[in-house]
């Protein structure tokens, strides 16, 4: 019944741009699957660890810049320029983590604001490496080259929802593979009760650096994704709106969970275009405000787990 | 001018501003220390001070020091609703549930600014004279002169307020063993309450003091916040004294960061001082060494 019902997903997600041919919707989607890898890794680090970390956005801008300069000014193949991205994320991850993982609860919290601060001033000020606020335009889109057989550039927005799909796809597989492994497991353990799980020989420490360097290569792998997709980088994707914006879609979504990122991800970001049919700008943003309220409120496990249960019990009772 | 006079003149512009951060500060470590809630809108309550007095000076045309009082008075009441609607229910959850309401209502009450006055910033009137005082080496406007008469009153002011009141015992009991003190009969739930007004009444006096001298826009509490947040790590969670001093080393480091370094970090020397202090000193730099058996 449930491979059924994952191929059909597969199907229904791969034959998506021939009945979605608008291009305003498939740039919805492909926001989607850009953001649905965001949510995956804040979700290791929020979910599995336990560790809010409210600096990821840090992460994902250090991907967009260095894909986009790599790419802009050494004239490396996009896909090398992705490949080092992920890899200087974790790298990024790494340090922060190594050194702001002493830490626990708010604190941690405010040191990781606190680097993603920094990084926002450095990239508005170093202008001589990120130009400032005045952004990077230009940056090369993705191609695809097997000489005399193909050569495909991916500036089309569908040829880009096949390339978001499969990194989305790869995401997701790799925080399957990890959560449900020893790896996982230690995690969840860390998660439920730090001081019990090292009583029993698991590394607080070195599960949880882990941890954020997964999740940081991962952003990092998002940001990539967005600079060569939108073809423009400015120090704005280093603005707290984004990190929040993640927070809320794997909290909203269900935070712990697999599914729930994702959901939580393809949900904010219909929604805000949604809502912006339908009232101006400023009433979408205080709708948010007021909708994250509610969820907290009366889905406060998030949305998959909660429909997840209400299933459970509805098939129990009958 | 000479280096002397240069360097006097930061410290003194660094005082001023240290004043209203200790004043941000002091509302936030009650906040934090008290309630352990992470208060991500607190810096909201900073710009609906400055909003509460434009709105009470240039729309409803009352005197600039009612409009001041007006401003603090509509932070402490907004604060306690707040408290009473949004946290009280929320009391047991974890501190990721109300750091994501406090997010919920940072978003909700910036955006609800945004739509009511727009996004051009506005500018507060002030009855001072404009021709700065001139005191030796160093001169500053007379209304800069009035915020740091003013903030150093409030903070004294709340000092007395911990220190010498029956009201302030009970919160710093309730700080250092709420069940300890619900069974002497501290009412937990009034002081929650009273803690978040004071707090947010405290923010919004800042807010009031700084709009006429900035201006005032909508995301103008987002920094605020930060350095709400820098205070009470550089003075220690529920330390008041601390976050006084802290307020002021603040000020007194971004002027100096700001006048010899470079003005575009100026912002980056709150952030950079969380990092350190919680990487080095996460107790903060004024904590008692207080070793418990």
């Amino acid at each position: 019944m449930k491979r059924v019902g994952t191929g059909v997903l597969v199907a229904m997600l791969l034959a998506l741009p021939a009945w979605v041919w608008n291009p305003y919707h498939l740039h919805i989607l492909i926001m989607a699957g850009i953001f649905a890898v965001l949510a995956l890794s804040l979700n290791l680090l929020l979910g599995y660890t336990g560790q809010l970390s409210l600096g990821h956005a840090a992460f994902f801008g250090i991907g967009a810049y260095a894909s986009a300069l790599l790419t802009l000014r050494l004239d490396w193949p996009v896909w090398t320029g992705f490949a080092a991205a992920t890899v200087l994320a974790g790298l990024a991850g790494y340090g922060v983590g190594k050194v702001s993982l002493k830490l626990r609860g708010a604190y941690f919290v405010l040191v990781t604001i606190s680097f993603a601060g920094v990084t926002y001033l450095v990239s508005l000020n170093w202008m001589e490496l990120t130009n400032g606020p005045l952004g990077l335009p230009g940056v090369p889109a993705p191609m695809l080259t097997i000489p005399g057989v193909v050569r495909l550039s991916f500036v089309s927005k569908a040829a880009y929802y096949y390339l978001v799909l499969a990194v989305a796809a790869a995401s997701y597989a790799l925080c399957h593979r990890l959560v449900h492994s020893r790896i996982g497991r230690a995690f969840v353990a860390l998660r439920e009760n730090e001081a019990l799980a090292e009583s029993v020989g698991v590394n607080g420490t070195r599960y949880l650096v882990l941890a954020a360097v997964v999740s940081a290569a991962l952003a990092g792998a998002a940001g990539s994704l967005y600079a060569h997709y939108t073809r423009f980088v400015s120090p704005e994707v280093f603005l707290f709106m984004y990190t929040v914006t993640m927070a809320i879609m794997v909290v909203a979504g269900g935070k712990g969970t697999l599914a729930g990122p994702v959901v939580g991800a393809v949900l904010f970001t219909v929604l805000p275009e949604a809502l912006r049919e339908l009232t101006s700008w400023q009433w979408q943003m205080v709708l948010y405000g007021v909708l994250l309220l509610l969820i907290v409120f009366f889905l406060p496990k998030g949305i998959v787990p909660t429909f997840a249960s209400w299933i459970r019990e509805w098939r129990g009772a009958s | 001018m000479g280096r002397l006079e240069t360097l006097l003149q930061h410290l003194l512009n660094g005082l001023i501003l240290g004043g209203t951060y200790a004043l941000l500060g002091i509302g936030l470590t009650l906040i934090f220390g008290i309630m352990s809630v992470v208060n991500f809108a607190h810096g909201e309550f900073y710009a609906l001070g400055a909003y509460g007095a434009y709105l009470f000076l240039a729309l409803l045309g009352a005197n600039f020091f009612v409009a001041l009082l007006g401003a603090i008075a509509l932070g402490v009441a907004l604060g306690a609703i707040c408290e009473r609607v949004l946290l009280r229910p929320l009391r047991g959850e974890s501190i990721e549930t109300t750091m994501l309401v406090m997010i919920a209502v940072w978003i909700a009450m910036q955006n609800t600014e945004l739509l009511v006055w727009g996004g051009v910033a506005k500018s507060i009137d002030h009855p001072f004279p404009q021709a700065p005082v001139v005191l030796g080496p160093v001169s500053v406007a007379p209304l800069r002169l009035f915020v740091l008469g003013a903030a150093l009153a409030l903070v004294v002011g709340s000092h007395l307020l911990i220190q010498r009141t029956r009201l302030g015992k009970a919160m710093r009991a309730t700080f250092q063993d709420r069940e300890t003190a619900a069974l002497m009969g501290v009412e937990i739930h009034r002081i929650h309450t009273v803690t978040f007004a004071f707090g947010s009444g405290l923010a919004a006096a800042a807010g009031a003091l700084l709009g006429p001298v900035f201006v005032v826009y909508p995301s103008m509490g987002d920094l605020a916040a930060l350095k709400a947040f820098c205070v009470v790590i550089l003075g220690g969670l529920g330390n008041l004294a601390g976050a006084t001093f802290g307020g002021l080393i603040l000020g007194v480091a971004e002027e100096l960061g700001a006048g010899y370094i470079s003005s575009g970090y100026r912002d980056a020397v709150g952030f950079i001082i969380i990092i350190l202090v919680l990487l080095l000193r996460p107790s903060g730099l004024f904590a008692r060494v207080e070793r418990i058996g």
